[in-house]
């Protein structure tokens, strides 16, 4: 897409060209946005006003960026050192997801200009969005800083660096409170609305279930991304990273599989003190075990046979049906089981607009996330903060 | 050093936000109040007619509908209430009977859209309207996923100021001592403005008057937790088009709980982590502390055999010096003796 250092090799490779398509409709369509309102672009309805840009760019964003609390935690809390080149691509990524989701929300805001209105001017904290707002924004400068050295080393700003990362333990400490806590807010949001979320999703600890799964969401997404960048990153890459992968994925694989089993259990439990077992038998019932079973149970399984045969493969090919699994998941709460009684008529479909400015903030996403990855020490240690960490 | 401020920073917002959650319905339970308005409908004597719709529209200063009030073939489709219509009357066949039943904001008693806003834009006020400040609102429609009436609605094609549309009870005509727009134009007497606690009175003694008029309940009396719009009918609810399934408990408990966790969750998330670190770190220093001695004991260890193996090779050294040594004397003495006995023996025959 980007990054062509080489005069000879061309610019306009089919990946770059359909970025540059992509960027150029999402462009074109967020002017439309900002020009003719949300209706012009969106399928939102008064029955219907949370879309794919809730759905998707929020609740799947925030989940999926998870990487970068588990990891941080993992090696400064939990002292699993050996983890260790894994802390700044998983940090990089976070940043850049909460950043794009962020950016994602402005879309979706009537009045963007005052999203910082719940945390400065009128708090209103009786409400689960408010804690996400809070959360979101105070985790974002978290995990700005946290992303910082890579970027002080780049300039040598030595002074800012080590100030940066004399930092680490408390934002860890900062980091993991903060995420808990939004990462359950998620699904919070959805406790006020038990008329409108099908009974096999609504439940009383949708904020522990949204919590949970957050856990091998963001273990998933760094075995995932590790995989792709060994694939196609391989060059920038030094001995540490490449020596450490391995027992990165295998590790990580081994706790996605017990946080995927406690989870899988604990939403049996859900139904159960719900009693909620006659809702199986119906279509949306189907559905839930779907779910349940081909994108938890089987997940679940993969990881541990992965982790226990030192597999790397298997645990590359779980990672993705975790991921698949979450992205489902959260779709299902925000969307499909969502206003489960409305006739068919008046259900949300996705217009194409709005599709299309999704895939341009993932496509805008991927493409600084590359630049960043390239660019900076992520995939490596700078050459003169060698073993600084 | 830092560490503790930040913890004391988020300390305080948990508490912020536990507090706040105990005032919006935590832990005691707000009944509204108490000498607050309200209205109740009366489906039996409803008629379609639209005069109500029309009143909205005129006192609430909404556009120009494009069909006009008095046309009644609207009613033959479904309609909900929009950024432009704040109250609609649906027909509803019911064994070959239309009856009929207006539907707008209820006004509820702990409001979920209340609980919902972010910003607090949206009140209870104490003359029981439930009124919304744009001046507040961000735009994040969380108020129109919270209502369980599928009330708010919103100004999705405006791209700068979108607003959040509702009926408002006619909350400045109260104010001012008039009657909500529509309760005043209805012809048929089919909506009663009052004194919430007088309006259930009515609606009670209706029902105990006429059994055979109306079922025994008074919709809005409890559902969730209670709303100043009331009704009363003459057939199940649910077949004119309202759920009887959102039962009785107000819309802040839904989320009190799983929010008055939050605190905890701040207060010993922070403990626990950095215990964990501590562990961490004790483990790694133990770790350390016994490798050190482990490598001292391998080093005197490994002095220990050098030394003995030096002084071996020294003893070694020093008995081969002695036995040379000792030699060397032996082979002098042995020369010496041997010149002696030469010297002794008589000289050569042939030499005398
Ligand atoms: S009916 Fe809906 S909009 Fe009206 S007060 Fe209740 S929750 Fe709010
Ligand atoms: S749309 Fe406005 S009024 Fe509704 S919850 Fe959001 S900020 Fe509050």
């Amino acid at each position: 897409m980007s990054h062509h250092t080489t005069p000879n090799k061309t610019f306009w490779t089919p990946a770059n060209i359909l970025t540059a398509v992509i960027l150029a409709v999402g462009l074109a369509l967020t002017v439309k946005r900002f020009t003719m309102g949300i209706g012009s672009v969106t399928n939102l309805t008064d029955d219907n006003p949370w879309g794919i840009w809730i759905g998707f760019d929020l609740l799947c964003g925030v989940a999926l960026a998870a990487g970068g609390y588990t990891t941080s935690a993992a090696v400064y809390l939990f002292g699993m050192k050996k983890y260790h080149s894994a802390v700044r691509p998983a940090i990089t990524t976070a940043f850049l997801g909460y950043a794009f989701v962020v950016f994602a929300l402005l879309y979706d805001l009537g009045r963007y200009y005052r999203l910082p209105y719940p945390l400065t001017i009128y708090p209103g904290p009786t409400s689960f969005l408010f804690e996400v707002g809070l959360c979101v924004a105070l985790y974002l400068t978290v995990l700005a800083i946290e992303f910082s050295p890579a970027l002080w080393e780049t300039l040598r700003w030595k002074k800012l660096r080590f100030w940066a990362h004399s930092l680490t333990l408390v934002l860890t400490i900062f980091g993991v409170v903060l995420s808990t806590l939004h990462q359950s807010s998620l699904g919070g949001l959805y406790l006020l609305a038990p008329s409108k979320l099908h009974p096999l999703w609504y439940s009383p600890y949708l904020t522990l279930f949204f919590f949970l799964s957050s856990i091998p969401a963001g273990l998933s997404m760094v075995i995932f991304e590790g995989g792709l960048s060994h694939k196609f990153l391989h060059h920038k890459m030094d001995e540490t990273h490449i020596k450490e992968a391995p027992g990165v994925t295998l590790g990580f694989a081994k706790a996605a599989a017990v946080v995927l089993f406690a989870y899988f259990n604990l939403k049996w439990i859900g139904v159960a003190l719900d009693n909620n077992w006659h809702h199986l038998a119906t279509g949306w019932g189907t559905w839930f075990l779907v779910e349940m079973f081909g994108f938890v149970l089987v997940p679940c399984m993969m990881y541990a046979v992965a982790a226990r045969e030192k597999n790397q493969k298997l645990a590359f090919y779980a990672s993705i049906v975790t991921v698949l699994g979450i992205v489902l998941n959260r779709l299902n709460i925000s969307l499909v089981a969502f206003n489960w009684q409305l006739p068919s008529e008046l259900r949300y479909v996705p217009s194409w607009e709005e599709i299309m400015i999704t895939v341009f903030i993932v496509t805008l996403e991927i493409t600084v996330l590359r630049i960043c990855l390239n660019k900076l020490p992520i995939l490596h240690e700078h050459p003169e903060f060698k073993g600084a960490h | 050093m830092k560490r503790r401020k930040f913890i004391g920073m988020l300390a305080g917002a948990g508490a912020c936000l536990a507090a706040s959650s105990a005032t919006a319905g935590g832990t005691h339970h707000f009944k509204g109040y108490p000498e607050s308005f309200g209205v109740l409908f009366d489906s039996t004597k409803c008629i379609g007619c639209r005069k109500c719709e029309a009143a909205c529209n005129k006192v609430n200063e909404l556009p120009a509908q494009p069909v006009p009030f008095d046309d009644l073939t609207v009613l033959d489709k479904r309609r909900r209430t929009h950024h432009d219509t704040f109250t609609v009357v649906n027909k509803y066949e019911i064994g070959n009977k239309p009856v009929y039943r207006k539907q707008q904001c209820n006004h509820c008693l702990e409001p979920a859209c209340a609980s919902a806003c972010f910003v607090g834009a949206f009140v209870k006020d104490k003359t029981g309207a439930v009124s919304y400040d744009a001046s507040k609102c961000v735009g994040c429609r969380y108020c129109m996923i919270a209502c369980p009436f599928e009330v708010p609605t919103y100004e999705y094609h405006d791209p700068i100021t979108p607003r959040v549309r509702k009926c408002t009870m006619c909350q400045p005509r109260i104010e001012e001592g008039k009657l909500p727009g529509c309760v005043e134009d209805c012809p048929k007497g089919a909506l009663v403005f009052g004194r919430r606690e007088d309006l259930l009175n009515i609606a009670r003694e209706r029902i105990r008057k006429h059994p055979n008029n109306y079922v025994d309940h008074i919709y809005g009396e409890r559902e969730m937790g209670g709303t100043s719009w009331m009704y009363i009918s003459g057939v199940p609810f649910e077949k004119i088009g309202m759920r009887e399934d959102l039962g009785i408990t107000p819309a802040p408990e839904l989320t009190s709980g799983a929010l008055s966790i939050v605190p905890a969750i701040v207060g010993l998330w922070p403990v626990f982590l950095t215990g964990a670190y501590a562990l961490t770190k004790r483990r790694d220093k133990i770790a350390e502390e016994e490798q050190h001695h482990a490598v001292a004991e391998a080093v005197a260890e490994a002095q220990a055999e050098a030394a003995k193996k030096a002084k071996a090779a020294m003893d070694k050294a020093e008995r081969e010096k002695q036995s040379a040594i000792d030699r060397e004397v032996k082979k002098a003495l042995k020369e010496a003796e041997e010149a002696r006995l030469k010297a002794e023996t008589p000289a050569d025959p042939s030499e005398q």
